[in-house]
């Protein structure tokens, strides 16, 4: 796996005045509602490490008040932490200047919102070219530049529109473009999707998978949607008040998770389609046909009921064998774990 | 008991004493100083007389003509054109052409000088809290303080004149635009300056690209409504010598002639309604890109 472009170390945030003096106190374990409740100063981040891979789409899933959303601000410095460390290309971001945050700003992140935040009196060929005038790129250039992102995203022959004249799926696509047009690494998407119906949602989906495929950008992906988190994510935080509960490959998180609260979250996924049978993959090799390691189980039950010894062989991409699956063992991976009883949750 | 019903005051004499001699060191302070403020003022004078007399020399025709062309330019209405022609062919028949263009050209100082000096305020005010808590008290003052009490002082400083009078209608026409300005910056989308900041813009780009455009509609209220308040103080302007449709109606006021005051007055009405109605509907069609119109 390629090296972490994105290092949160120790980050904290805690709203108020007073935020510095509560640190030691929530380390040793102050609750949020403790500290809101005796100190009136909110809790937002709650000793977060993350690193964020190169090239990877990383996802940050929680409900919403989790700090999901202070958390991405907190990249790009759109939020001061109250302590702690990011990292980008190994340059502390917090250490920056007010000119070398601009600058940080203007090469190395782009964003995305969810209420789309375009700029209204800017028509949507302005508007994606907003991040390369900041720039100071010449306005013929930042055109010519702006159009191939309005193209790939799907929005030819809309260029001279206003923003208030689309679909709200469409302004988003708008908004993508924005962020693409600067070329900078690393696209920060706060709930991106999360305004839009859901058949536009998938839609976008598909538009952001597909332009990864050529772009192999670093995205940080917030959602508060585990299907869009599963479908989109390389790898998933998930956040519960402020602290990172669980993170890791999303395969993992379904087959381990790591309480009850993370177990209600996926209690209502379809395991049959989200599973891979690399997830349960044992070792050894079988005479039968071969299935490929990032196959779902509802594509491999079948398969697997026609082998005569109910067993079949996992190929990596290259087609090398490496491991074998049984029915048994795709049978037991559909099964829930046993649900937790509602008095006992979160606790 | 005496303590409880006679409210402890300053002594009678002392009240005098004190009131003369502020009196007096502001009279000594304004004829020392009076000239040399007066020397400041001057360009505007010049300015001002400079304008009133290009209207007054430009042939009628072309005045007209220039005016349907701003009134049409403004609000794209040819209705609302035609009726500022009318009302001024209906002015000028009456008499109140040369009143009309002087009162027009100190509007139109007045109205230039609150942009100038009002919308930097109002940004600095948008800009920091601290301004804004210090202006905005200034602000109520200018607003509510009667007219007369800061006419007495500048009159004293100036004497009467064009130049006073126009202080006195900016001191008075200021405000709105100062508060609109400061406002409407204020209200501009939080999420839209989170992007701005995002693609890293500098205050400067943010101000210019993204905070005054989005304000504009608010800034432009405020622009008419200085207008509006420019106007009403055109009558109490007259009363330090400033010529234009204020001057009759002052003179009808004192002499009880009935009609001298109904045609001026109307005329003003009329100038009033013109410039509010076309910087209305200029104001409008500045946010007309918040209406999607194509889109259902």
């Amino acid at each position: 796996m390629s090296e972490a472009k994105l290092k949160i170390k120790n980050l904290f945030k805690i709203f108020g005045s007073r935020g510095k003096s509560f640190i030691s106190a929530v380390e040793q374990g102050m609750s949020k509602q403790e500290l809101l409740d005796k100190h009136s100063h909110v809790l937002g981040l709650n000793n977060i490490n993350l690193d964020i891979p190169e090239q990877r789409i990383q996802v940050i899933m929680g409900l919403s008040g989790s700090g999901k959303s202070t958390l991405i601000r907190h990249i790009n410095r759109l939020i001061e932490p109250t302590s702690g460390e990011i990292y980008v290309d190994n340059e502390n971001v917090l250490k920056m200047s007010q000119s070398e945050l601009r600058e940080f700003r203007r090469k190395k992140t782009s964003m995305v919102f969810q209420k789309f935040a375009l700029l209204p009196h800017k028509t949507v060929s302005q508007n994606v070219a907003y991040g390369l005038t900041i720039q100071g790129v010449a306005e013929g250039e930042a055109k010519e530049r702006s159009h191939k992102w309005i193209d790939s995203v799907g929005l030819a022959g809309f260029e001279e529109r206003f923003p208030a004249q689309l679909s709200g799926g469409m302004q988003q696509r708008v908004g993508l473009a924005r962020a693409l047009a600067t070329d900078a690494p690393i696209l920060l998407m706060d709930e991106a999707f999360s305004a839009l119906d859901p058949l536009i949602r998938t839609d976008m989906q598909n538009i952001l998978l597909e332009l990864q495929k050529e772009l192999h950008k670093t995205i940080v992906f917030i959602t508060h949607d585990l299907d869009e988190a599963l479908r989109i994510g390389d790898n998933i935080a998930i956040l519960r008040d402020g602290k990172v509960i669980q993170k890791g490959d999303p395969q993992d998180i379904i087959m381990n998770p790591a309480d009850d609260y993370i177990t209600d979250f996926i209690k209502d996924i379809n395991r049959s389609k989200v599973i891979e049978v690399r997830s349960i993959m044992q070792k050894g090799t079988t005479k039968g046909s071969s299935l490929i390691s990032s196959c779902s189980l509802e594509d491999a039950l079948k398969k697997l009921n026609n082998e005569k010894d109910k067993q079949c062989n996992v190929v990596n991409e290259e087609g090398k064998k490496i491991g074998k699956v049984t029915l048994d063992a795709a049978i037991n991976a559909l099964l829930r774990e046993k649900s937790v009883k509602r008095s006992e949750k979160y606790k | 008991m005496d303590f409880l019903t006679e409210f402890p005051s300053l002594g009678k004499r002392d009240l005098r004493d004190l009131k003369k001699g502020i009196d007096g060191s502001f009279r000594e302070w304004s004829r020392t100083y009076g000239d040399g403020i007066e020397a400041f003022f001057d360009p505007l004078y010049f300015f001002l007389v400079w304008l009133e007399k290009l209207l007054i020399a430009t042939p009628w025709p072309l005045i007209l003509i220039i005016l349907a062309g701003l009134a049409y330019l403004g609000s794209r209405s040819w209705k609302l054109a035609a009726g500022s022609v009318i009302s001024f062919l209906l002015i000028g028949y009456f008499g109140m052409w040369k009143d009309m263009m002087a009162t027009i050209s100190l509007i139109s100082v007045a109205t230039l000088i609150c942009i100038a000096v009002g919308i930097p305020i109002g940004i600095l005010m948008s800009r920091y809290d601290r301004v804004q808590s210090a202006v905005t008290p200034i602000l109520d003052l200018m607003q509510t303080i009667p007219i007369f009490v800061y006419l007495l002082p500048v009159v004293m400083l100036l004497g009467i004149g064009r130049v006073p009078g126009l202080i006195a209608v900016c001191v008075y026409a200021l405000p709105p635009i100062i508060r609109l300005t400061n406002l409407g910056i204020r209200l501009v989308d939080k999420e839209i300056l989170e992007a701005a900041d995002a693609f890293g813009s500098s205050y400067r780009q943010k101000l210019f690209e993204v905070q005054l455009p989005l304000a504009l509609p608010n800034i432009f209220a405020g622009v008419n409504q200085t207008i509006m308040m420019a106007l009403a103080m055109v009558v109490i302007a007259s009363m330090i010598g400033v010529k234009g449709l204020g001057m009759p109606v002052l003179q009808a006021v004192q002499n009880q002639y009935l009609t001298l005051g109904l045609m001026n007055g109307l005329a003003i009405v009329a100038l009033a309604i013109i410039f509010d109605r076309v910087s209305q509907r200029y104001g409008q069609r500045l946010q007309a890109h918040r209406f999607g119109k194509e889109h259902e």
